[in-house]
């Protein structure tokens, strides 16, 4: 019996190798996926490009520049002198926003009142602009911190002290890159999985594999486990590059996120064998996996809170394998959790893998023309 | 014979591939001119360049070297107004499945940009011609596969083509069909068209009225039929004896030295001999008969070594090692079906088929594309479910049967179903591995494997790359790794050269001669005399069943005194199917 397997692992792996395309499809894309979101998918701003419309000539309004000039967050690219130039300015996506200090800042601030400063922005997208108003605030903060010791105003009566747990410089980058792990795991693995199946159907080789003695639970066994060792050396790749590339540091144990690997590989294949099962021909197939792949990314947890998703939609990613295994990846590289803290993730994902498989070994046999 | 008035010419043409690292010389050298009117047919072996020469003459590939004029023009610098004048039809046409019979018609003319008032008088015609008219509504995807030939060959007929191309146009369709398409194509010559089609059918080749035989790229011969077998005069025999059976006879005659081939008809085995009359055994007569096509493409193209080197070995002791050679006394039934039935939704595949295969018998499945003989197989396999009845195949249903029953039977599935992108050699190792074969007695079959079937120039070639013949070959090889006493073939022969088909058969006898039973299907009608026992199928329903002589006389009556099988087959189902065909 293991030597009916081992035959079938080995002409698995001689079909994907021996392809030049797939080839490249299996070590291409995952490395180019992984530099463009390893460098270009950042919640990170930086050299926002903001205008100035100063009517104010006090110190005041001087330094408060000076320190927007000095921060690397911000990027002057204008300074106005009417109103008027302001709409066309933001209209056509030159300045993200426009600081505009009315003419008496310096003397209001001078005389212990309150001195307003007009913050416009542009709002089309939401998040850029709720981000850049953060670091416009925080920018005013510590200036208002430093005139009012400087002008002896006494200290206010709250202090507020941040300190980010697991992040502390709150780089997006360190969110980001283990996703990557489970992101690009997933799509490999789906991707050799999915079309396994398919292929022998659409060239009519699957037939002449039921008829050997091979057992569905056999062939189940020989189609899952190049999906397996191909979908790990690709996270093990993956992790690699995050941790001596990125710099993302991995605190946990390295078990704990083996395991977690085991489990998300299982469920993964078995959806993947699933969908293929289902496929008559490979096209199919491949339009299957992009059918569950693009719900099984968006409702994961990757870019997007959970909690921030209808009570509906987030029980339906209870479903998702992909859910699990980010809280495991992303718990063991910057939580440094153990096996032990993880337990809650394991067996759901366990659940799914086991009922995925069942399903696709049931569907060898039955989903015939 | 002037440039002007033929309707194609070649002049010192070659054409060659690029294969891997390799170039391949597709074709070399070829000189050809076609009469106009005239119907020429294209015959060679697999890979002898047929799809490639007739790729050309539509003007589809640019020749490396030489000159292609199509009608007094060259293809080369005035293709595009040639275009209209040449009507192309390539091996599977390309019908658009989910579009109806009008639709594929009226997609077709809208392409060739003919204008909408032309065109719908023209498909009138066409729909007369090829009888398609009640089903203009129907999808072609659901149209039998007879019917999709004539539709696309009504496509290729839109712009009223002065010269016709067809490549194989008769490949995988049934006798009637097959007949239908003849009288068609008849009926343009008689109107004048030129007409250039290869075929894999002896007897289509001689209803030519020139036949061109193409071998690895060159052209051998081009002569009328009469003209190209009339050498062979006084070579061909019938003979008969009343003591052996006609397999046994053949057996016994191909093993004689002086005997080039012998291959089974109705009446006895034809016999061509290297020369002259060759001494009759006790209990043979020998009756001399006018030689054919087929006599003279067998004697222009067999490779002599090639017939030496499996005479060297008697065939009853190759196939099955280590089981006995003589066949079992008291016959041993070995596949049981008894009321079979197979439902597709409410269309019935297959309806109440009954029949009983012994031990060491070549059973046959005859019938149409579409007659069931596919879905009863994948059935006696396991593949698919049975709707009802009952079916034993060596006392199991195969679908519930363990490994160890399943390893009983070998399957060769209709479109040699093997892996594309592995050579030969891993295909054989997987197969046997799969067939739970180990270390030793692996080693010792896939070497069989590789001797028996001559696999061993292709055994670093990706299967993808295998001419039809030699992946028919491996697919078998794959298939008997495990010495099997039960083989499944479906539609073996099918595009397979003729060379390779007999070829095929003096395996499968040998096979059946050392106690492996075997069952086949096919629509090659003359396959049918080597089945010891066949059933007749269509639309689903056995039309009859027996011996070939059995079955053939079921159609003897005073105007057809000795019927082929082909003639019994198209009488069967035509009786069968009147009331089915004139409902729709």
């Amino acid at each position: 019996m293991l030597a009916r397997i081992w035959a079938l692992v080995i002409k698995e792996f001689l079909a994907i190798l021996r392809d030049k395309k797939s080839r490249l499809v299996l070590i291409g894309p995952p490395l180019i996926q992984l530099l463009v979101f390893g460098y270009a998918a950042t919640f990170d701003l930086n050299h926002i490009p903001y205008a100035v419309y100063n009517q104010d000539t006090g110190s005041a309004s001087r330094e408060l520049l000076g320190d927007f000039q000095g921060s690397h967050a911000f990027r002057q690219v204008a300074v106005l002198h009417s109103t008027g130039q302001i709409a066309p300015l933001i209209e056509q996506g030159k300045a993200l926003l426009v600081l505009q200090i009315g003419p008496n800042f310096t003397a209001d601030l001078l005389r212990h009142q309150q001195a307003p400063l007009q913050v416009i922005i542009d709002g089309r997208n939401s998040n850029t602009a709720t981000l850049a108003l953060n670091y416009v605030n925080s920018v005013l903060l510590s200036f208002d911190n430093r005139w009012a010791a400087a002008q002896q105003w006494g200290r206010p009566p709250a202090q507020l002290v941040v300190r980010a747990w697991f992040n502390p410089n709150l780089l997006s980058r360190w969110f980001i890159v283990p996703g990557i792990v489970a992101l690009l795991t997933l799509v490999v693995t789906l991707l050799v999985t999915g079309l396994s199946v398919a292929r022998e159907r659409e060239q009519g080789t699957f037939d002449q594999l039921l008829v050997t003695p091979l057992t569905p639970g056999e062939i189940l066994l020989g189609k899952a486990l190049p999906g397996i060792i191909i979908g790990a050396l690709e996270a093990a790749f993956i992790s690699l590059v995050a941790v001596f590339w990125f710099q993302v540091p991995l605190l946990g144990s390295i078990p704990a996120l083996a395991l977690g690997l085991l489990l998300f590989l299982l469920a993964a294949v078995g959806i993947g064998l699933m969908i293929s099962s289902l496929s008559l021909t490979q096209q199919q197939g491949l339009l299957g996996v992009f059918l569950f792949l693009v719900p099984a990314i968006i409702l994961s947890g990757f870019a997007t809170p959970i909690a921030n998703m209808p009570p509906l939609v987030q029980d339906l990613t209870y479903l998702n394998p992909m859910r699990y295994f980010l809280v495991i990846v992303r718990g063991v590289f910057l939580e440094g959790d153990n096996i032990s803290l993880l337990w809650n993730q394991y067996w759901p994902l366990a659940l799914i893998a086991l009922a995925s498989m069942a399903a696709a070994s049931w569907l060898f046999r039955h989903r015939m023309h | 014979m002037a440039a002007a008035d033929t309707p194609l010419l070649f002049r010192a043409v070659s054409k060659s591939f690029a294969r891997g690292s390799q170039r391949v010389q597709a074709l070399d050298q070829i000189d050809l001119g076609l009469v106009p009117g005239t119907i020429t047919a294209l015959v060679g072996p697999d890979g002898a360049g047929k799809t490639t020469l007739l790729r050309l003459a539509a003007g589809l590939l640019r020749p490396d070297g030489g000159v292609v004029t199509v009608l007094g023009a060259d293809l080369g610098s005035q293709g595009h107004s040639l275009q209209q004048e040449i009507g192309y039809m390539p091996q599977r046409f390309g019908l658009y499945e989910d579009l109806t019979v009008q639709e594929n018609l009226d997609l077709y003319a809208n392409l060739q940009e003919i204008r909408p008032e032309d065109a719908s008088t023209r498909q009138q015609d066409l729909l007369k011609l090829t009888a398609l008219g009640p089903f203009r509504t129907r999808r072609a995807g659901a149209l039998s596969g007879g019917m999709k030939q004539k539709l696309g060959l009504a496509c290729a007929l839109l712009r009223a083509p002065r010269l016709l191309l067809l490549d194989e146009p008769t490949v995988g369709v049934d006798p009637i069909a097959r007949r239908e398409l003849w009288q068609i194509v008849q009926g343009l010559r008689d109107k004048g068209v030129t007409i250039f089609l290869s075929t894999a059918y002896f007897d289509e080749a001689e209803r030519c009225d020139e036949i061109i035989l193409l071998h690895q790229g060159k052209l051998l011969k081009k002569d009328t039929p009469k003209a190209l077998s009339a050498p062979l005069q006084g070579r061909c025999y019938l003979v008969t004896d009343e003591f052996r059976s006609k397999r046994q006879l053949r057996e016994a005659l191909q093993a004689r030295p002086e005997v080039q081939d012998a291959r089974i008809l109705a009446e006895g085995v034809r016999v061509l001999c290297r020369s002259g009359a060759a001494a009759a055994a006790e209990g043979e007569r020998w009756q001399a008969v006018e030689p054919a096509f087929a006599d003279a493409f067998v004697d222009l193209l067999s490779d002599p070594q090639e017939n030496e080197a499996y005479h060297a070995e008697p065939p009853n002791q190759t196939p099955a090692d280590g089981r006995p050679a003589s066949r079992a006394e008291t016959p041993e039934t070995v596949v049981d079906v008894h009321d079979l039935g197979k439902f597709f939704g409410s269309f019935a595949a297959v309806k109440g088929t009954s029949f009983q295969v012994q031990k060491g018998q070549i059973f046959g499945l005859l019938g149409a594309n579409g007659a069931g003989k596919t879905t009863t197989f994948r059935m006696l396999c396991g593949l698919l479910p049975a709707s009802s009845g009952s079916l034993r195949v060596a006392g199991v249903d195969m679908r519930r049967a363990s490994s160890q029953a399943r390893a009983r039977i070998g399957y060769v599935s209709q479109k040699f179903s093997l892996y594309g992108n592995l050579s030969c050699a891993q295909n054989l190792a997987f197969f046997s591995a799969a067939y739970g074969l180990r270390s030793s007695r692996r080693r010792q079959r896939i070497d069989w494997a590789q001797q028996e079937f001559q696999l061993h120039d292709y055994a670093n070639v990706n299967v993808d790359e295998l001419p039809l013949g030699i992946k028919q070959r491996l697919a078998l090889a794959c298939a008997l790794l495990h010495s099997p006493p039960i083989l499944f073939l479906d539609e073996p022969t099918s595009g397979v050269d003729p060379l390779a088909r007999r070829e095929f058969w003096q395996r499968i006898t040998g096979l059946a001669e050392a106690g492996v039973t075997v069952l086949i299907t096919t629509h090659f009608m003359e396959e049918a005399e080597y089945c010891d026992r066949l059933i007749l199928m269509s639309l689903g329903e056995v039309l009859a069943q027996g011996s070939p002589e059995e079955i053939r006389s079921q159609a003897r009556d005073a105007e057809h005194p000795s019927p082929s099988m082909e003639d019994a087959f198209i009488r069967l189902i035509e009786a069968h199917e009147s009331q089915i065909r004139r409902a729709s």
